[in-house]
Protein backbone atom coordinates (compact mmCIF):
# COMPACT_ATOMS: atom_id res chain seq x y z
CA UNK A 1 0.00 0.00 0.00
CA UNK A 2 1.21 3.44 -1.16
CA UNK A 3 1.12 5.93 2.00
CA UNK A 4 1.98 9.40 1.56
CA UNK A 5 2.54 11.54 4.85
CA UNK A 6 2.95 14.98 5.86
CA UNK A 7 7.06 15.44 6.75
CA UNK A 8 8.27 18.85 8.00
CA UNK A 9 11.48 19.03 10.68
CA UNK A 10 11.59 23.18 10.91
CA UNK A 11 15.11 22.58 11.98
CA UNK A 12 15.82 20.86 8.27
CA UNK A 13 13.40 21.72 6.05
CA UNK A 14 12.43 25.05 4.17
CA UNK A 15 8.83 23.95 3.39
CA UNK A 16 6.44 20.84 3.93
CA UNK A 17 6.73 18.14 1.77
CA UNK A 18 4.87 15.08 0.86
CA UNK A 19 6.94 11.72 1.02
CA UNK A 20 5.85 8.29 -0.46
CA UNK A 21 6.32 5.37 1.14
CA UNK A 22 5.17 1.78 -0.18
CA UNK A 23 4.16 -0.39 3.09
CA UNK A 24 3.89 -4.48 3.15
CA UNK A 25 0.28 -4.85 5.25
CA UNK A 26 0.10 -8.36 6.42
CA UNK A 27 -2.60 -9.95 4.57
CA UNK A 28 -6.14 -10.79 6.51
CA UNK A 29 -5.71 -8.54 9.07
CA UNK A 30 -7.64 -4.72 8.84
CA UNK A 31 -5.04 -2.70 10.40
CA UNK A 32 -5.55 0.71 12.40
CA UNK A 33 -4.08 3.63 10.49
CA UNK A 34 -2.03 3.90 13.81
CA UNK A 35 -0.18 0.23 12.83
CA UNK A 36 0.70 1.90 9.69
CA UNK A 37 2.34 4.62 11.55
CA UNK A 38 4.34 1.92 13.69
CA UNK A 39 5.47 0.38 10.40
CA UNK A 40 6.39 3.83 8.72
CA UNK A 41 8.70 4.65 12.00
CA UNK A 42 9.97 1.17 11.88
CA UNK A 43 11.26 2.34 7.66
CA UNK A 44 11.83 5.62 9.33
CA UNK A 45 12.50 6.49 12.73
CA UNK A 46 12.43 9.96 12.01
CA UNK A 47 8.78 10.11 11.46
CA UNK A 48 7.27 12.02 14.50
CA UNK A 49 3.99 11.29 15.26
CA UNK A 50 2.25 11.44 18.70
CA UNK A 51 -0.16 8.31 20.51
CA UNK A 52 -0.41 7.14 23.72
CA UNK A 53 -3.30 4.80 24.53
CA UNK A 54 -4.18 3.04 21.47
CA UNK A 55 -7.65 3.10 22.28
CA UNK A 56 -9.49 5.63 21.41
CA UNK A 57 -9.56 7.28 24.99
CA UNK A 58 -6.57 9.35 25.56
CA UNK A 59 -7.11 11.67 22.16
CA UNK A 60 -3.46 12.32 21.38
CA UNK A 61 -3.35 10.70 17.68
CA UNK A 62 -5.97 13.12 16.03
CA UNK A 63 -4.94 13.09 12.23
CA UNK A 64 -6.38 14.07 8.88
CA UNK A 65 -5.93 10.44 7.23
CA UNK A 66 -7.33 10.54 2.98
CA UNK A 67 -8.69 14.37 4.35
CA UNK A 68 -11.06 13.24 7.24
CA UNK A 69 -10.05 13.92 10.38
CA UNK A 70 -10.45 11.17 13.22
CA UNK A 71 -8.38 8.66 15.47
CA UNK A 72 -5.42 7.09 13.80
CA UNK A 73 -6.16 4.18 16.37
CA UNK A 74 -9.74 3.83 16.14
CA UNK A 75 -9.57 4.45 12.16
CA UNK A 76 -9.34 0.89 10.20
CA UNK A 77 -7.65 0.95 7.19
CA UNK A 78 -11.06 -1.03 5.68
CA UNK A 79 -12.65 2.54 6.34
CA UNK A 80 -10.04 5.34 4.71
CA UNK A 81 -8.18 3.78 2.36
CA UNK A 82 -9.10 4.36 -1.22
CA UNK A 83 -7.21 2.39 -4.37
CA UNK A 84 -4.71 1.42 -2.11
CA UNK A 85 -3.20 4.88 -1.53
CA UNK A 86 -3.48 6.71 2.28
CA UNK A 87 -2.31 10.38 2.87
CA UNK A 88 -1.76 11.06 6.15
CA UNK A 89 -1.66 14.88 7.27
CA UNK A 90 -1.20 16.91 10.50
CA UNK A 91 -5.09 17.96 12.31
CA UNK A 92 -5.80 21.32 9.70
CA UNK A 93 -5.89 24.77 10.96
CA UNK A 94 -3.32 24.21 14.11
CA UNK A 95 0.45 25.37 13.38
CA UNK A 96 2.83 22.09 12.91
CA UNK A 97 5.38 21.62 15.38
CA UNK A 98 6.66 18.76 13.64
CA UNK A 99 5.66 16.37 10.97
CA UNK A 100 1.93 15.03 12.56
CA UNK A 101 2.26 16.68 15.56
CA UNK A 102 0.70 20.47 15.60
CA UNK A 103 0.72 23.41 18.55
CA UNK A 104 -2.62 22.82 20.02
CA UNK A 105 -2.24 25.90 22.63
CA UNK A 106 -5.78 27.99 20.79
CA UNK A 107 -7.63 24.90 21.17
CA UNK A 108 -6.75 24.71 24.64
CA UNK A 109 -6.65 28.34 25.44
CA UNK A 110 -10.60 28.06 23.87
CA UNK A 111 -10.79 25.39 26.42
CA UNK A 112 -10.01 27.62 29.16
CA UNK A 113 -11.87 30.29 27.89
CA UNK A 114 -15.64 28.16 28.85
CA UNK A 115 -14.42 27.60 32.21
CA UNK A 116 -14.74 24.32 32.43
CA UNK A 117 -15.16 23.15 35.90
CA UNK A 118 -18.15 23.31 38.17
CA UNK A 119 -19.08 26.59 39.87
CA UNK A 120 -21.54 26.69 42.80
CA UNK A 121 -21.54 29.64 44.53
CA UNK A 122 -24.31 27.55 47.80
CA UNK A 123 -22.58 26.22 51.13
CA UNK A 124 -21.11 22.66 50.21
CA UNK A 125 -23.67 20.23 51.70
CA UNK A 126 -21.87 17.10 54.01
CA UNK A 127 -22.10 14.80 51.37
CA UNK A 128 -21.85 14.82 47.43
CA UNK A 129 -23.76 17.37 45.23
CA UNK A 130 -26.32 15.21 44.16
CA UNK A 131 -28.32 15.07 41.20
CA UNK A 132 -31.65 13.06 39.98
CA UNK A 133 -31.07 10.58 37.37
CA UNK A 134 -32.94 12.58 34.88
CA UNK A 135 -30.53 16.04 35.68
CA UNK A 136 -27.27 13.25 34.83
CA UNK A 137 -28.70 12.14 31.94
CA UNK A 138 -28.88 15.64 30.47
CA UNK A 139 -24.90 15.06 30.42
CA UNK A 140 -24.74 12.44 27.76
CA UNK A 141 -23.43 13.01 25.16
CA UNK A 142 -21.42 16.04 26.60
CA UNK A 143 -19.16 14.63 28.95
CA UNK A 144 -17.56 12.09 26.61
CA UNK A 145 -15.65 14.44 24.76
CA UNK A 146 -11.75 13.84 24.82
CA UNK A 147 -10.78 16.87 23.58
CA UNK A 148 -9.15 15.18 20.45
CA UNK A 149 -9.38 18.69 18.52
CA UNK A 150 -10.63 16.18 15.60
CA UNK A 151 -13.69 18.56 15.18
CA UNK A 152 -12.88 22.38 15.99
CA UNK A 153 -10.04 21.37 13.28
CA UNK A 154 -12.82 20.26 10.79
CA UNK A 155 -14.59 23.39 11.33
CA UNK A 156 -13.76 26.68 8.58
CA UNK A 157 -15.09 28.77 10.91
CA UNK A 158 -12.26 27.79 13.65
CA UNK A 159 -9.62 27.84 11.18
CA UNK A 160 -10.73 31.66 10.08
CA UNK A 161 -10.81 32.82 13.33
CA UNK A 162 -9.47 30.33 16.01
CA UNK A 163 -8.45 33.38 18.91
CA UNK A 164 -12.14 34.44 18.73
CA UNK A 165 -14.52 31.75 17.81
CA UNK A 166 -15.02 28.72 20.80
CA UNK A 167 -15.11 26.07 18.44
CA UNK A 168 -17.13 22.82 18.21
CA UNK A 169 -15.39 21.15 21.22
CA UNK A 170 -15.55 24.37 23.41
CA UNK A 171 -18.81 24.81 23.09
CA UNK A 172 -20.03 21.53 23.60
CA UNK A 173 -17.94 21.64 26.94
CA UNK A 174 -19.51 24.69 27.27
CA UNK A 175 -23.56 23.54 27.24
CA UNK A 176 -22.03 20.40 29.44
CA UNK A 177 -21.35 23.04 32.37
CA UNK A 178 -24.78 25.15 31.47
CA UNK A 179 -26.88 21.80 31.95
CA UNK A 180 -25.18 20.89 34.48
CA UNK A 181 -28.22 21.30 37.69
CA UNK A 182 -25.56 21.70 40.30
CA UNK A 183 -24.10 24.72 38.31
CA UNK A 184 -25.19 28.25 39.40
CA UNK A 185 -22.89 30.24 36.93
CA UNK A 186 -25.30 29.81 34.27
CA UNK A 187 -25.70 33.45 33.76
CA UNK A 188 -22.40 34.59 33.90
CA UNK A 189 -21.30 31.76 31.74
CA UNK A 190 -24.17 32.87 28.97
CA UNK A 191 -22.71 36.28 29.11
CA UNK A 192 -19.43 35.59 27.84
CA UNK A 193 -20.61 33.79 24.90
CA UNK A 194 -23.21 36.50 23.44
CA UNK A 195 -20.93 38.12 21.08
CA UNK A 196 -20.67 37.73 17.39
CA UNK A 197 -17.77 35.22 17.67
CA UNK A 198 -17.76 32.77 20.60
CA UNK A 199 -20.80 31.22 19.31
CA UNK A 200 -22.41 32.68 16.55
CA UNK A 201 -19.32 32.37 14.41
CA UNK A 202 -21.35 28.34 13.84
CA UNK A 203 -22.89 28.13 10.70
CA UNK A 204 -24.13 24.64 10.97
CA UNK A 205 -22.11 22.99 8.24
CA UNK A 206 -21.78 19.92 11.13
CA UNK A 207 -18.35 18.55 10.21
CA UNK A 208 -17.66 18.50 13.56
CA UNK A 209 -20.68 15.82 13.36
CA UNK A 210 -19.15 14.31 10.96
CA UNK A 211 -15.62 13.57 11.72
CA UNK A 212 -16.71 13.10 16.13
CA UNK A 213 -14.61 9.89 17.23
CA UNK A 214 -17.06 9.65 19.96
CA UNK A 215 -19.94 9.88 17.63
CA UNK A 216 -20.88 13.12 19.67
CA UNK A 217 -22.77 16.06 18.08
CA UNK A 218 -21.44 19.53 19.00
CA UNK A 219 -24.02 21.34 16.64
CA UNK A 220 -27.02 20.13 18.81
CA UNK A 221 -25.30 21.32 22.04
CA UNK A 222 -24.60 24.80 20.02
CA UNK A 223 -28.11 24.87 19.28
CA UNK A 224 -29.00 24.41 22.96
CA UNK A 225 -26.55 27.60 23.63
CA UNK A 226 -28.45 29.74 21.19
CA UNK A 227 -31.75 29.14 22.53
CA UNK A 228 -30.56 29.48 26.55
CA UNK A 229 -29.64 32.67 24.96
CA UNK A 230 -32.65 33.72 23.24
CA UNK A 231 -34.80 32.76 26.14
CA UNK A 232 -32.32 34.37 28.40
CA UNK A 233 -32.77 37.78 26.25
CA UNK A 234 -36.42 37.82 25.23
CA UNK B 1 -16.55 37.96 25.04
CA UNK B 2 -15.32 38.92 21.87
CA UNK B 3 -16.13 42.82 21.34
CA UNK B 4 -17.46 44.26 18.70
CA UNK B 5 -18.14 47.48 16.95
CA UNK B 6 -18.61 46.61 13.82
CA UNK B 7 -21.51 44.84 13.84
CA UNK B 8 -25.01 45.50 13.25
CA UNK B 9 -26.09 45.02 16.49
CA UNK B 10 -22.87 44.85 18.40
CA UNK B 11 -24.11 41.36 19.62
CA UNK B 12 -24.47 37.71 18.60
CA UNK B 13 -27.51 37.14 19.23
CA UNK B 14 -29.22 40.19 18.22
CA UNK B 15 -26.81 39.75 14.33
CA UNK B 16 -28.57 36.37 14.29
CA UNK B 17 -32.24 37.08 15.05
CA UNK B 18 -31.93 39.61 12.41
CA UNK B 19 -30.35 37.42 9.99
CA UNK B 20 -33.17 34.95 10.45
CA UNK B 21 -36.34 37.30 10.52
CA UNK B 22 -35.01 39.26 7.76
CA UNK B 23 -34.49 35.97 5.74
CA UNK B 24 -38.62 35.14 6.39
CA UNK B 25 -39.64 38.30 5.10
CA UNK B 26 -37.36 38.32 1.93
CA UNK B 27 -38.73 34.63 1.48
CA UNK B 28 -42.44 35.77 2.09
CA UNK B 29 -41.86 38.60 -0.35
CA UNK B 30 -40.11 36.78 -2.84
CA UNK B 31 -42.81 33.82 -2.76
CA UNK B 32 -45.95 36.93 -2.93
CA UNK B 33 -43.76 38.62 -6.42
CA UNK B 34 -44.00 35.10 -7.82
CA UNK B 35 -47.16 33.88 -6.82
CA UNK B 36 -48.60 37.01 -8.06
CA UNK B 37 -46.42 36.43 -11.25
CA UNK B 38 -47.74 33.26 -12.13
CA UNK B 39 -50.81 33.73 -11.09
CA UNK B 40 -51.36 36.47 -13.83
CA UNK B 41 -48.77 36.09 -16.39
CA UNK B 42 -50.24 38.34 -18.91
CA UNK B 43 -49.61 41.60 -16.50
CA UNK B 44 -50.13 44.53 -17.85
CA UNK B 45 -47.97 47.86 -16.99
CA UNK B 46 -51.09 49.50 -15.46
CA UNK B 47 -51.77 46.36 -13.75
CA UNK B 48 -47.95 45.85 -12.13
CA UNK B 49 -47.85 50.01 -11.58
CA UNK B 50 -51.39 49.61 -9.62
CA UNK B 51 -49.61 46.85 -7.43
CA UNK B 52 -47.03 49.26 -6.43
CA UNK B 53 -49.42 51.88 -5.85
CA UNK B 54 -51.09 49.87 -3.07
CA UNK B 55 -49.61 51.23 0.37
CA UNK B 56 -49.85 47.70 1.33
CA UNK B 57 -47.58 46.69 -1.03
CA UNK B 58 -45.47 50.22 -0.41
CA UNK B 59 -45.49 48.42 3.43
CA UNK B 60 -44.47 45.47 2.19
CA UNK B 61 -41.61 46.58 -0.77
CA UNK B 62 -40.01 48.88 1.69
CA UNK B 63 -39.70 46.16 4.67
CA UNK B 64 -38.10 43.49 2.37
CA UNK B 65 -36.10 46.19 1.23
CA UNK B 66 -34.71 47.24 5.10
CA UNK B 67 -34.68 43.53 5.50
CA UNK B 68 -32.09 42.96 2.46
CA UNK B 69 -29.98 45.53 3.61
CA UNK B 70 -30.04 44.37 6.88
CA UNK B 71 -29.19 40.68 6.12
CA UNK B 72 -26.71 41.71 3.72
CA UNK B 73 -25.02 44.03 6.08
CA UNK B 74 -24.84 40.70 8.90
CA UNK B 75 -23.79 38.40 6.04
CA UNK B 76 -21.03 40.85 4.51
CA UNK B 77 -19.70 41.59 7.91
CA UNK B 78 -19.17 37.82 8.54
CA UNK B 79 -17.65 37.21 5.36
CA UNK B 80 -15.11 40.19 6.31
CA UNK B 81 -14.61 39.06 9.38
CA UNK B 82 -13.65 35.57 8.28
CA UNK B 83 -11.43 36.85 5.16
CA UNK B 84 -10.39 40.05 5.15
CA UNK B 85 -7.39 40.40 8.08
CA UNK B 86 -5.63 43.48 7.78
CA UNK B 87 -7.92 45.72 9.95
CA UNK B 88 -7.49 48.97 7.52
CA UNK B 89 -8.70 46.92 4.62
CA UNK B 90 -11.57 45.44 6.47
CA UNK B 91 -13.10 48.34 7.46
CA UNK B 92 -12.65 49.90 4.50
CA UNK B 93 -14.78 47.33 3.11
CA UNK B 94 -17.31 47.48 5.75
CA UNK B 95 -17.74 51.11 5.05
CA UNK B 96 -18.24 50.83 1.68
CA UNK B 97 -20.47 48.08 1.98
CA UNK B 98 -22.30 50.40 4.40
CA UNK B 99 -22.57 52.76 2.23
CA UNK B 100 -23.43 51.22 -0.47
CA UNK B 101 -26.41 50.02 1.38
CA UNK B 102 -27.77 53.16 2.82
CA UNK B 103 -27.54 54.37 -0.79
CA UNK B 104 -30.05 51.35 -1.68
CA UNK B 105 -32.03 51.69 1.38
CA UNK B 106 -32.30 55.75 0.36
CA UNK B 107 -32.77 55.06 -3.43
CA UNK B 108 -35.66 52.07 -2.81
CA UNK B 109 -37.54 54.60 -0.56
CA UNK B 110 -37.74 57.54 -3.26
CA UNK B 111 -38.71 54.66 -6.67
CA UNK B 112 -40.85 52.38 -3.81
CA UNK B 113 -43.05 56.54 -3.04
CA UNK B 114 -42.62 58.05 -5.96
CA UNK B 115 -41.07 60.90 -4.29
Amino acid sequence: MLVSIYRYNPEKDQTPYMQDINIDIPEGKDLMVLDVLHLLKEQDPSVTYRRSCREGVCGSDGLNMNGKNGLACITPLSEVVKRNKLVIRPLPGLPVIRDLVVDMSMFYKQYEKIKPFLINDTPPPAIERLQSPEDREKLDGLYECILCACCSTACPSFWWNPDKFVGPSGLLQAYRFLADSRDTATNERLAELDDPFSVFRCRGIMNCVSVCPKGLNPTKAIGHIRSMLMQRST
Amino acid sequence: MVASVTSLGRNGLYDWLIQRVSAVVLAAYSLFLLGYLVCSPETTYEQWSALFENTLMRIFSLLALISLAAHAWVGLWTISTDYIKPTGLRFLFQAACGIVMFAYVAWGIQVIWGL
